[in-house]
This record gives C-alpha cells, sequence and structure tokens, in this order.
C-alpha cells in the first residue's frame, strides 16, 4: 500500500464532458491568439468566389444559376485547405501523444477540438455567406436557405475531414492525399446544400435537403470521433 | 508492480532490442541508457502504453498493458522527447492547460510553487515561442509536481537542463520515489537517485 493507492482510486472515471471542455476551450484560445492565419482562410474563401464572376461574365441569368454551387465548392476547399490545422501542429510538437494519453476519453477530446475548428474556420464561411450570395444576385429567400444549408453541412466536413487528417498524419505529400481522400466524402453535402438552393428556386420546399443535411450532420457527430480517434492512435503506435 | 518479460521491439523490419527483462517494485527506478537508435524510446513508448511490442509482456498493477488502456492512461505520467508546448501560450498557460489534460486540478497555489521550484517566475507570462531550449525542458518537467501519477515515464528529461535543472530533478524524483512511485528514465547522463532505488538496463 502506497500513498499513490488513494490518488489511483480519485482519478475521474470518464469525464467526457470535462475532456471535450478542455480540447475546445484550449484550441479556441489557440485560435484567437492565429487570427491572421483564420483571416487568411476567409480571403481565400472571398476571392474564390469573386473569381466566378469575373471568369463567367456578367450575365446576371447565369450567376444567379451558378451562385450556391459556387459558394458551395468554395466552402468545401476552404474546408479542405483548413484541415491541416487541426492535427499536424498537435502532432509535431508531441501534444498529440498527450491527448492521446490523457485519462479522459479521447474520442471527447477530438470532439472538443473539432468543434473548436468548426467554430474557428466554418462558422465564419456561414456568416459572411449570405453577403457574397448577393454578388450573384441571390434574393433574401435564397440567401437564408443557403446560409442554413451552410450552418447545417459545415460542421459535417469539419469531421468528415477530421477523419481525413489523422488518417494522413505523418503521410508523406499529406495535402495532396487528403484532398483525395475527403472530396468525394463531401459530395453527398454538396449536393444537398447546393441543391436545397435549387430546389427553393423552382418552387418546391426546401425542407427535404435540410432534413438530409441535418440527419447527415447527426450521423457524423456520432460516428466521426470514434473513427478519428482510431486514427490517431494508428498515427501514434 | 511494473515487469516486463522478454520485451522484443521492430523499427522498420530491423529488431530494436529483444528479451529485455526488468521487475521494478514501489520506489524504485529503471535507468536505461545505450547507444542512439538503441531502441530506449521505443521501450518508454511501450512502458507508456503508446506502442505495442512485437514480443513479450508488460504487467503494470497485476494487468497486461495494453496500449491506450483507460488503467494505464490514469496512473501513467509519460514526458516524452517533445515538449508538447504551444508557441502561442505563455509558459503558465502551456503548463496549466498540459496539467488539466492530465486531470489535475491546476489550482493558481500549486502552479506558483512549480513554477517557483523550476525558477520559471520571469518569464511565466512570455509565450513559449520565445523561451529556451532549458526553458521549454523545464515547463514540461514542471508538470511533475501537478499531476500525481505513481509511474512516471521520462525520455531524455535532462536533455537542455542546467545543473540546478537537474538538482531540481533529482529532488523530485527522490520525493516521488520515497512516496512509493515507480519512475522508467531514458538517460544519457547519470542521474543520482536515493541509494536502493537505482536499477539500470542498458540496451545495445
Amino acid at each position: 500500500m502506497t500513498p499513490f493507492d488513494a490518488v489511483v482510486a480519485d482519478a475521474p472515471p470518464g469525464g467526457v464532458w470535462q475532456g471535450a471542455a478542455w480540447a475546445l476551450a484550449r484550441d479556441l484560445k489557440l485560435a484567437l491568439r492565429s487570427r491572421p492565419e483564420l483571416g487568411v482562410l476567409l480571403l481565400f474563401y472571398v476571392i474564390v468566389v469573386t473569381l466566378f464572376p469575373l471568369g463567367v461574365g456578367a450575365e446576371p441569368a447565369l450567376l444567379h444559376a451558378l451562385g450556391p454551387g459556387v459558394l458551395w465548392v468554395a466552402a468545401l476547399l476552404a474546408s479542405l485547405l483548413s484541415l491541416p490545422r487541426l492535427f499536424a501542429s498537435d502532432f509535431a510538437d508531441g501534444t498529440l501523444e498527450q491527448i492521446a494519453l490523457s485519462p479522459y476519453p479521447l474520442p471527447a477530446l477530438i470532439s472538443g477540438k473539432i468543434a473548436a475548428h468548426w467554430a474557428s474556420t466554418g462558422l465564419p464561411l456561414v456568416v459572411i455567406s449570405p453577403l457574397l450570395g448577393l454578388q450573384f444576385g441571390l434574393a433574401g429567400d435564397e440567401l437564408v436557405v443557403l446560409a442554413l444549408g451552410l450552418l447545417l453541412g459545415t460542421p459535417t466536413l469539419s469531421m468528415l475531414g477530421a477523419i481525413g487528417a489523422a488518417l494522413t498524419l505523418g503521410a508523406r505529400g499529406g495535402g495532396g492525399l487528403l484532398a483525395l481522400l475527403i472530396l468525394p466524402l463531401y459530395v453527398p453535402i454538396l449536393i444537398f446544400g447546393a441543391g436545397a438552393v435549387d430546389a427553393m428556386r423552382g418552387g418546391l420546399a426546401a425542407s427535404p435537403q435540410l432534413s438530409l443535411l441535418g440527419a447527415a450532420l447527426i450521423a457524423a457527430a456520432v460516428g466521426a470521433p470514434l473513427a478519428t480517434s482510431a486514427a490517431v492512435r494508428i498515427a501514434l503506435d | 508492480m511494473l515487469r516486463a518479460e522478454r520485451l522484443a521491439a521492430q523499427r522498420g523490419g530491423v529488431t530494436l532490442f529483444a528479451n529485455v527483462e526488468f521487475a521494478l517494485g514501489p520506489g524504485e527506478a529503471l535507468l536505461v541508457t545505450g547507444a542512439n537508435g538503441s531502441g530506449k524510446t521505443t521501450l518508454l513508448k511501450i512502458v507508456a502504453g503508446l506502442a505495442q511490442p512485437d514480443a513479450g509482456t508488460l504487467d503494470w498493477r497485476g494487468a497486461a498493458v495494453a496500449p491506450f488502456a483507460a488503467e494505464a492512461r490514469a496512473t501513467t505520467l509519460y514526458i516524452g522527447h517533445a515538449t508538447a508546448l504551444k508557441d502561442e501560450l505563455t509558459a503558465e498557460e502551456n503548463l496549466i492547460s498540459l496539467a488539466r489534460l492530465h486531470g489535475a486540478a491546476a489550482d493558481a497555489a500549486t502552479v506558483n510553487d512549480a513554477l517557483r521550484a523550476w525558477t520559471l517566475e520571469p518569464q511565466r507570462a512570455l509565450p513559449a515561442r520565445v523561451l529556451s531550449q532549458g526553458q521549454r525542458r523545464r515547463i514540461g518537467l514542471a508538470r511533475l509536481r501537478l499531476v500525481r501519477r505513481p509511474l512516471w515515464v521520462l525520455d531524455e528529461p535532462a536533455t537542455a537542463l542546467d545543473a540546478a535543472g537537474v538538482a531540481t530533478l533529482q529532488a523530485l524524483l527522490a520525493e516521488h520515489l520515497a512516496q512509493g512511485g515507480i519512475a522508467v528514465i531514458a538517460t544519457h547522463q547519470d542521474l543520482a537517485l536515493p541509494a536502493g532505488s537505482r536499477r539500470t538496463l542498458q540496451l545495445r
């Protein structure tokens, strides 16, 4: 019997919420300290969206038809560009080892990291998208559906992306590999997200597409932290 | 009780070590020495529950250690070669963040004690990016005072430390062992440990 037996007995069992809260708070703090990097990401989104009117010409009907698709594709690319932020620096400086050895459950810590990643990279895109939609002559209710779709869809992008980011940790040429791995998984989100605006434009309700985006969000919220945890453990071994 | 039997590990198809055996009771420390590339870090990762041995078994507190097992995570403190510090955070924020990750309360008084013991007080509000290698190492080791765990796994803890830092490390180790703790330490330089607590393992 040593003094440590008491310490071990006091160890927090589980601690899902504390684990998620730790990761969320730490990653948000880090994001706030590296605002220029996040600004670059937002600027990337704005520029990609703005390139389309310049490239295809200022024909209002054409732009109006292209708008939702362009905004969604740009959101996918911006999400892809932000993914290496999620684990790469933690992997390089040894923090990821400490996270995987924490007494808190790894999926809880990962969930917190993904939530912080979405709040710092996905949420700004959602907020700015109605403004960019105006460039394409989208009407008020179309802008609402577009923003709502992005609000439901971008967290799913972060979660699916987390799996890919963890799987490509330590791989040479990880960035290109990540794109090949993740972009096909993004396709359903793109179809339903852009489809929601198209449906409403065609006089139909957007709710089926938005419901499907919501369903994808819930499914990813359950599965992605577990899959990402498994991938992180493989990367560390 | 930590007991290794016929442990073996490979990296890239090359056998690093085989038939490694040791048994440590409360109050004992194992100093692992060996040339560069002899597998010290790999052995420590196995003990910490980060990697799986290719052969052999490792028992800790009467159960086989599986990588990332909850029991091992709650009882082991691993301080690896990488410092796990974030350049954007200050010395104090880094220390508190790492301690909380391990479930420690990290209240102001304990954190102040730890910073003072490692003479980090003047640097507490500086971002880790401007700190020297030795100071970064000190922040990592300051966790030893905040996170109470019976098993310490330390990979080259004395690297980049000055003489005063090594003395602080040795004092902490002596205190840990006196309380019945166990430590596994990979090191290139000799560490003074209390009489009777020292076990050694040479990898080749």
